[in-house]
């Protein structure tokens, strides 16, 4: 393990690299700029493939291309252009093509600024374009969880051939902090793709595709998707609780938040206040049960978002009622003080 | 399923079912030339010998089920993202032999950005773009390519110009840029057309493994069903009308 000062997108960059990385495909975007420019200065020198594409929407099918041949692939965008990725997203999920792709997410709606914002869950989280179909969303909280989970992200989504998303905001992908970077892969260990488009030589033809006419023939498709789904749902929850034991008020929050609810905790304990703290870090699959096992013995559970409140469904569908569930949260790209989180804690404990 | 026939004494087989063609019963409709082009797509990959190292990217429209009927890999695409896709699969593994196969809805309208863009990089591809002015699979409708005057499903009265635009004259754009290898144009109402179109493909696919770049064969194409017309009136059409607006030939051969 090397220990290096990096910036969050170019630790991704690197991490991604070592984890094997053979095609990466872009169109540059802020606030994921460097991982773009990291890419095409590193990644041909150690034999892979950049690509500058000419739109979100031809980069995310390089992937699907890419993905189809069978190599480990990714492309990196902040919120809009991952709108614009949607459509191929979805056929990648349906295709069954394991691929990262990286969401820093900014302020939106719309055109929205390129400060640190949580607005993408509900897109990140339940699929985002058309059909049934999930990612695997990892969210790091810090840089070196973001190096981790990118070789992370690449080992689940080969595992399950499930395309797996990096959601992280511009707060991660600008700050630099220590970062112990992952071993190179050993090209062994990257599973075989016996069902890529690889020329159909000694063996049968192998057909990429989200597509069947009839309605029989995709409710197949969709149950084997779903079967996948629910094993990782079984399989797959991370989450990192902090200070839960005696807590009588919970707070859920994820990666930027989630490093900043750390703080708040300490800040309150020091206060006497019985704060924790439970950090998804997938927040597809979510982590439900934990969720419910410490809503049976807390009062509050405070969900803090940087959004108008769309981690707090899925919080509230883990509580069911079994302890207060408010929200705070901050929008437009306004990041709240360990200090002004603090506050809305006081309300509920003390 | 194909069914074997026993040559009698005397007798010499002369024509058979390409190598790189399935048993699948094309989905086409009766008379349109997509028969014909998927035919001499399927002949030149048996004459280059590249079957087994060729991938096809599908698209969606009248050639949606295409996977089918060859016998090599194939990868279905979105709407218009062939070129994408092929160059991700051609960048990941640049020893295959990648074609897409897309009609002018696909290629020239929703995928253009994809298709100029492919072509400037002067990926090393083999485009067949089959063009017959209309969107056959959905319905009829108009298509960038539709001729002025050409009464389609969302142009009751004709294609007025003025309101819906002029006709898309797409290779002829891609020719102007430096990227691409060979741009031609080619149709194949009869015999004479037919060969010329044949020879077309085999280049395009020839110079993908020159690693000469991108070549795509515009094939000037029929759709009797939405052009309310018999297949022989639809043929005479293409010769007599479209070939106007379309003229065949080369519009860019690097050699």
């Amino acid at each position: 393990m090397s220990r290096v000062l990096m910036r969050g997108n170019e630790a991704i960059a690197e991490a991604a690299i070592r984890s094997g990385l053979k095609c990466y495909f872009c169109y540059p975007i802020t606030p994921q700029g460097e991982l773009v420019e990291y890419m095409a200065k590193e990644l041909p020198k150690r034999g892979g493939v950049f690509l500058q594409a000419e739109s979100e929407v031809a980069a995310i099918n390089m992937v699907y291309g890419a993905a189809a041949a069978g190599v480990r692939t990714m492309t990196s965008s902040s919120s809009p252009g991952i709108s614009l990725k949607q459509e191929g997203i979805s056929y990648i999920a349906m295709a069954r093509l394991p691929c990262v792709i990286v969401n820093m997410m900014r302020g939106g709606p719309g055109l929205g600024n390129i400060a640190p914002a949580q607005g993408d869950y509900f897109q990140a989280t339940k699929g985002g374009g058309h059909g049934d179909y999930h990612l695997i969303v990892l969210a790091p909280s810090t840089v070196p969880e973001a190096a981790e989970l990118v070789r992370l992200a690449f080992e689940l989504s080969d595992k399950y051939r499930v395309p797996a998303m990096i959601l992280a905001d511009g707060m991660i992908g600008q700050m630099m902090e220590p970062v112990e970077l992952p071993e190179p892969v050993d090209p062994k260990d990257i599973p075989e793709r016996p069902w890529a488009v690889t020329g159909a030589k000694g063996r049968p033809r192998n057909v990429i595709s989200s597509f069947d006419l009839e309605p029989e023939g995709l409710r197949e498709m969709n149950l084997v998707l779903q079967d996948t789904y629910r094993e990782i749902e079984r399989s797959e929850v991370r989450w990192e609780e902090v200070e839960t034991e005696d807590a009588e008020i919970l707070l859920v929050a994820y990666g930027t938040m989630g490093r900043i609810a750390k703080t708040v905790v300490r800040l309150a304990r020091e206060e006497g206040l019985k704060t924790g703290l439970l950090r998804p870090i997938t927040l597809w699959p979510f982590p439900y049960e934990p969720i419910r096992k410490l809503a049976e013995r807390v009062k509050t559970v405070l969900t803090v978002e940087l959004s108008a409140g769309q981690m707090w469904e899925d919080v509230r569908l883990a509580v069911e009622g079994r302890a207060e569930t408010p929200f705070y949260g901050e929008l437009g790209g306004v990041v709240p003080s360990p200090k002004r989180i603090l506050e809305e804690v006081r309300k509920y404990v003390g | 399923m194909s069914v074997e026939v026993a040559i009698p004494e005397g007798y010499v087989k002369i024509f058979s079912k390409p190598r790189a063609l399935s048993d699948a019963k094309y989905t086409y409709c009766p008379g349109c030339h997509h028969g014909i082009i998927t035919r001499l797509v399927a002949e030149a990959i048996d004459e280059l010998g590249i079957l087994e190292r060729t991938v096809g990217i599908a698209p969606v429209g009248c050639a949606v089920f295409l996977d089918r009927f060859f016998n090599c890999d194939f990868v279905q695409a979105a709407h218009g993202r062939a070129c994408a896709v092929a160059t991700g699969i051609k960048r990941a593994r640049p020893d295959l032999v990648v074609f897409t196969y897309q009609g002018d809805g696909d290629l020239a309208a929703i995928g253009t950005a994809e298709t100029i863009h492919a072509a400037n990089r002067g990926e090393n591809i083999t485009v067949i773009f089959v063009n017959n002015g209309i969107y056959g699979m959905t319905g009829g409708e108009m298509a960038p390519t539709t001729l002025p005057g050409q009464r389609t499903t969302t142009t009751p009265l004709g294609r007025e110009p003025r309101l819906h635009g002029f006709p898309l004259k797409i290779s002829e754009m891609l020719a102007q840029l430096d990227g691409p290898a060979y741009i031609t144009r080619q149709a194949v109402f009869d015999y004479k057309h037919i060969v010329r179109a044949k020879q077309a493909i085999l280049k395009a696919f020839r110079n993908q493994l020159e690693g000469k770049g991108f070549s795509l064969v515009e094939i000037l194409s029929t759709c009797p069903t939405n052009w309310r017309m018999s297949p022989a009136d639809a043929g005479r059409w293409v010769a007599e009308e479209v070939v106007k607006t379309y003229p065949l030939g080369d519009l860019k051969d690097v050699g």
